[in-house]
């Protein structure tokens, strides 16, 4: 996959940071999830304006020892997960939406 | 020409549940009678309510068998409805119907609907598990259905006042989380005692081969309570509240893992 990818946090949740934990409930379905550490710094990097690619290489690459190639297609498979349940928003352009700081509940 | 005018009598009863008196009016004196026995321990001796419905009742029959239920907000009332009823409530103006059968489990419904409603935006909600009151603290069984929530009331002592075998009424008061009696009872089918008193703690069912009690913290109690919790609105901002009282009361309260076979000695682990 060559184009850029960005990611950004859905509205319509509710989420907070417990531990190295991140909680997410979905406002349409109530569905409960539960995100570890690796996808917590996804979650937490989804602002709209980063690509996928670039939160991968910077935030995961740099913190846990894996390939970037094997962590960007694990993180891919992870926002498009998230994606179907509402949770983000994907698009290969920047998304303009006022997202609520990490950690907050949104 | 003579005529003969028949004036229909209007009666009411008021229900107050937690801090929440609520005036249900119909026409029918006889359904008033029913509430007043269905609702016996939460009917308020006061005229005063915050909240009044008006219940029209509708043939038997006129029911569907649609289970599921609908609620949402629309043009600034909340629309309740399923196959055995249909409700709108307005907060602004204090004021709502219901049509519905005789059936008081609408009724029933209804309020457990709107309770849910006001308790969370006071940070409070309904969960699903029986409670009761000992040496002034209140203790919170949680499951699902078969979980051994009513096995829990059923089995308490004789010193215990039981508040519900179902549905507990957690509410904010004073910054203390507070457990509220509940007319809404389950398989004990019995009125729960109109009593409050601040929470000690909520224990999560489990049936096993030994009784013990393991603490439960973080991610898990919070996932723990949240499948206990009742909420019926899907708009985010009902949602959210939920979420952030489920987290708030888990700061609070200690949550723990409650194992057990259905003996009375249960209840010496409650302390």
């Amino acid at each position: 996959m060559n184009s850029k990818r960005y990611v950004a946090r859905s509205t319509a949740i509710a989420a907070r940071v417990l531990g190295d934990e991140t909680m997410v409930m979905s406002a349409v379905n109530s569905t409960l999830f539960t995100l570890d550490e690796v996808a917590t710094v996804i979650w937490e990097s989804a602002d709209g304006a980063t690509p996928l690619e670039e939160i991968v290489a910077n935030k995961i690459c740099t913190q846990y020892d894996i390939p970037q190639e094997v962590a960007l297609k694990d993180a891919e498979g992870l926002v498009e997960e998230l994606a179907g349940h509402g949770l983000l928003l994907l698009s290969d352009k920047p998304i303009a939406q006022s997202t609520t700081a990490p950690g907050e509940s949104q | 020409m003579p005529g003969v005018t028949v004036a229909q009598q209007r009666c009411d009863v008021v229900v107050e549940i937690g801090d929440l008196p609520i005036r249900l009016c119909s026409g029918d004196p006889a359904f008033i009678r029913l509430i007043q026995d269905r609702y016996a321990g939460y009917v308020s001796s006061s005229d005063h309510a915050s909240f009044e419905f008006e219940i029209e009742l509708t043939p038997p029959g006129a029911e569907s068998v649609d289970e599921e239920l609908r609620v949402t907000w629309e043009a600034g009332r909340w629309l309740m409805e399923r196959g055995d009823f249909r409700a709108e409530w307005n907060p602004s103006t204090a004021r709502g119907r219901i049509e519905q059968t005789i059936n008081p489990y609408s009724l029933d419904s209804v309020l457990r609907i709107v309770h849910t409603l006001l308790l969370a935006r006071k940070g409070g909600f309904l969960m699903h598990a029986s409670s009761a009151i000992r040496n002034g603290r209140a203790f919170l069984f949680a499951g699902v259905s078969g979980a051994g929530k009513t096995t829990m009331a059923r089995l308490a002592p004789p010193d215990a006042a039981l508040l519900t075998d179902e549905i507990s009424y957690v509410t904010l008061q004073d910054g203390r989380y507070t457990a509220v009696g509940t007319p809404f009872f389950g398989e004990l089918a019995r009125v729960g005692e109109n009593l409050r008193a601040p929470i000690d703690g909520v224990y999560l069912l489990a049936k096993g081969p030994e009784n013990k009690v393991e603490p439960i913290a973080g991610a898990d109690a919070v996932r723990g309570l949240l499948g206990n919790i009742l909420f019926f609105a899907r708009d985010p901002e009902s949602v959210k509240l939920v979420f952030d009282a489920a987290f708030d009361f888990v700061s609070r309260v200690p949550v723990r893992r409650l194992t057990f076979v259905p003996d009375s000695r249960v209840w010496e682990l409650i302390v």
